[in-house]
């Protein structure tokens, strides 16, 4: 918007504003609109990207000035167990979470596909836990894996008398706990974009695969998948991101203990936190977000390769 | 920049021309967000504002946990409150990175601090200077459920004394279904609320050991007492079965739920213990061991003044600090929070020695420790972990032991180097 004022104040009216043709007019003004976002949005997301990686290699606290250190914090993160097992933690959330939840809303998707009979009803209740806050459902969750006499899982358990499970007080069960409650979180919005991707196919392909005598398996794999590929690279993508960025639910159902019994669900980001925002140790924060960056840039370039369209 | 100086040229000049009139100084004050003492402040701001009209006070108040964020990135912005309040703990912190302001020894004279005051108060201390001044102070004691007592044919007006009497009342109180689910609790087990104090200050000296050099800079307990106080700790839950980590998700809510016949839990918690309709309730000092030694840990939040506090801000924040620390301060802060007054005048009075929920917690103040942290958070996370070591890998506790010291070392190192 400035240049374009710029341009039409600098020049007497009538002279070099009206010499452009209107091709080159509008291309200016396009530019001048799309400057302003563009500058807001480098302003507001570049500038601090860059500057995480300035303070990755400081040691800087908030209240005192920054020291340059160098590469002392990544040194430490090499050689902190405490990083090592959040790496492990998310990484697990990563490669158990994504494909399950893709598995399970693609089964779902599939099925409620042919669903005629209250079929916005149930999309509507696959789709409610997605709308609703993520903390809110955390203390919900938090609430059931509870152990007896208030926990509704062990209450039912403990009715048919099976020794009740630890859950989220466990070292090995609450990692998966968590994992359930975020699947099962996001799993209406995956089933909406399947849903979607499934209705875009065209009819008259399943119409003529029957008529070939193709069977309800080959058309699956022989059709529906390969035309869903767009939709699958997608989600694939967008849950991948999700779950290396897994952070609510974690902090918000193991908040006496955050990150589970001896940081057995801690995620990266909720290490990212503590380090920042309790330990007030910034350079060593920024330091593990360039690694998450590191990692969320990788993953997603690999996702992208491997499912490009060939 | 230029403009600014400007205005405050103006600004000054405007309050030159208006001397005659009365100034109205706004000052901020930050505490945590916690009903009874926003409540409580509201009250002396009120009374504070009635004796110095010309002075505002403005309470903003934000959650536990993210409230020495706020109060750090508030420094880094160059907009820190007047007056705030901060846990003895956080003092290094608070102090090195220039939060706050020493108190002048004008309007705050050191000997009559330290005669007025419990001797705690001097973990505000650092060099020459204090950094603030506590209104109420809080210690630990034992508080139980009298209904459960009865139940299990125990003797409300006789709680336990020593640990032997604890565990066997414990043992008395707990209830489990039968598929041996703990129902109800014996005594609450919880890491993350009070229990680590216990464990650090009270247990480990009990059974023999001292948890830290005088100075706090290095961690002892790993050498003699942290070993068996911990085996006596996880046992209730693995020995005796009669406590269990999580049950009712905190040690608090088990016991306010009826659920637990008896937790430890600090002075902080009267207000909100006082509110339970279903079930009478006691307090008894902590246990004594065998030889009939006691301890207990004591700790408080005091109120300071912001570094940023200049001129007659800082003259109003000095007045307002006065007031919310003289006694009759102290008397409102122990009525509606109940934590009890930090000057022993206000806090050793009859009437206070006489009540049988207050003089538990009194009488500890007289033997009570106060842990010097360095990272109160990070210490309480080694005890945590070092607990759920042996309660869910099975660990040895003198192993677990081990590991956490060398673990709080660290921690403490790595803040004083």
């Amino acid at each position: 918007m400035t240049q374009g004022a710029t341009l039409s104040d600098a020049a007497p009216k009538g002279r070099v504003w009206d010499r452009f043709p209107i091709r080159t007019k509008r291309v200016i003004w396009a530019w001048a609109f799309l400057a302003l976002p563009i500058i807001f949005y480098g302003w507001i997301r570049f500038y601090p990207t860059f500057q995480a990686f300035w303070i990755s290699f400081t040691d800087w606290d908030i209240l005192k000035p920054a020291q340059f250190v160098g590469l002392e914090n990544y040194d430490k993160l090499i050689h902190d167990p405490a990083f090592w097992k959040v790496f492990r933690n998310t990484f697990t959330y990563l490669i158990i979470g994504a494909p399950v939840s893709l598995v399970v809303a693609f089964a779902v998707a599939y099925y409620l596909d042919r669903v005629r009979f209250m079929h916005g009803f149930i999309r509507a209740l696959y789709f409610l836990p997605f709308l609703t806050t993520a903390a809110a459902l955390a203390w919900v969750w938090r609430w059931i894996y509870q152990p007896v006499p208030i926990g509704l899982i062990n209450g039912l358990l403990a009715q048919f008398g099976i020794p009740q499970q630890a859950f989220l007080k466990s070292t090995t069960q609450a990692l998966p706990a968590i994992m359930v409650t975020a699947i099962w979180a996001g799993l209406g919005f995956q089933v909406i974009i399947f849903l979607a991707g499934l209705r875009a196919i065209p009819q008259t392909f399943y119409e003529a695969a029957r008529i070939d005598g193709l069977g309800e398996g080959a058309i699956l794999r022989k059709i529906t998948l390969p035309l869903l590929k767009p939709t699958t690279v997608f989600l694939v993508v967008f849950s991948s991101i999700g779950f290396l960025r897994i952070f609510d639910q974690v902090y918000n159902m193991t908040s006496n203990d955050p990150g589970g019994p001896l940081g057995s669900t801690k995620p990266i980001v909720l290490m990212i936190y503590q380090t920042a925002f309790s330990s007030f140790d910034m350079g060593y924060a920024a330091a593990q977000t360039v690694v998450l960056f590191t990692i969320l840039l990788i993953v997603s370039l690999l996702q992208l390769w491997v499912l490009r369209s060939r | 920049m230029r403009n600014r100086f400007m205005l405050a040229g103006l600004a000054a000049g405007i309050s030159l021309l208006t001397l005659g009139a009365a100034q109205a100084v706004e000052i901020e004050y930050w505490q945590y967000a916690y009903d009874t003492r926003v409540a409580a402040m509201d009250q002396l701001i009120a009374n504070f504002e009635a004796a110095n009209p010309d002075i505002t006070v403005k309470q903003t108040t934000f959650p536990y946990d993210d409230y020495q964020t706020r109060v750090i990135a508030a420094k880094a912005a160059g907009q820190g409150p007047d007056v705030l309040q901060l846990f003895y703990g956080w003092l290094d912190k608070f102090q090195s990175g220039g939060v706050l302001q020493p108190l002048s020894t004008t309007a705050f004279p050191h000997d009559q601090i330290e005669a007025d005051f419990f001797p705690i108060v001097t973990a505000m201390k650092r060099g020459d200077d204090y950094y603030g001044l506590p209104t109420a102070v809080r210690s630990l004691a034992l508080f139980y459920n009298k209904k459960l007592f009865e139940e299990a044919g125990l003797d409300p007006a006789k709680p336990p004394q020593t640990l032997d009497e604890l565990v066997a009342a414990a043992v008395a109180t707990a209830k489990h279904d039968d598929a041996g689910n703990l129902i109800s609790e014996g005594i609450t087990l919880d890491m993350a609320g009070q229990d680590h104090q216990w464990w650090r200050e009270v247990l480990t000296r009990q059974f023999g050991g001292v948890p830290y050099s005088d100075d706090y800079r290095t961690v002892t307990y790993g050498e003699k007492g942290g070993v068996e106080a911990l085996k006596f700790y996880t046992d209730l839950q693995t020995e005796q079965k009669v406590g269990q980590t999580g049950f009712m998700d905190e040690g608090q809510a088990a016991f306010r739920g009826g659920m637990a016949a008896m937790t430890i839990d600090g002075t902080f918690r009267l207000g909100s213990f006082r509110t339970i309709d279903q079930f009478e309730w006691g307090v008894t000092e902590l246990p004594a061991n065998a030889d009939g030694l006691r301890s207990n840990y004591a700790s408080y939040f005091a109120n300071g003044i912001g570094s940023s506090a200049q001129g007659e801000e800082l003259a109003a924040a000095e007045k307002f600090l006065a007031y919310v620390s003289s006694p009759e301060a102290m008397q409102i802060w122990l009525e509606v929070v109940g934590e009890l007054p930090a000057r022993k005048e206000a806090a050793l009075t009859d009437t206070n020695l006489a009540d049988p929920v207050l003089a538990p917690f009194l009488k500890a103040l007289d033997y009570a420790q106060t842990t010097q942290f360095v990272d109160e958070a990070g210490q309480r996370q080694v005890a945590i972990d070092m607990a759920n070591r042996v309660l869910l890998e099975g660990q040895s506790p003198a192993d677990s032991v081990a590991e956490a010291a060398a673990a709080e070392q660290a921690i403490i190192d790595d803040a004083t180097k």
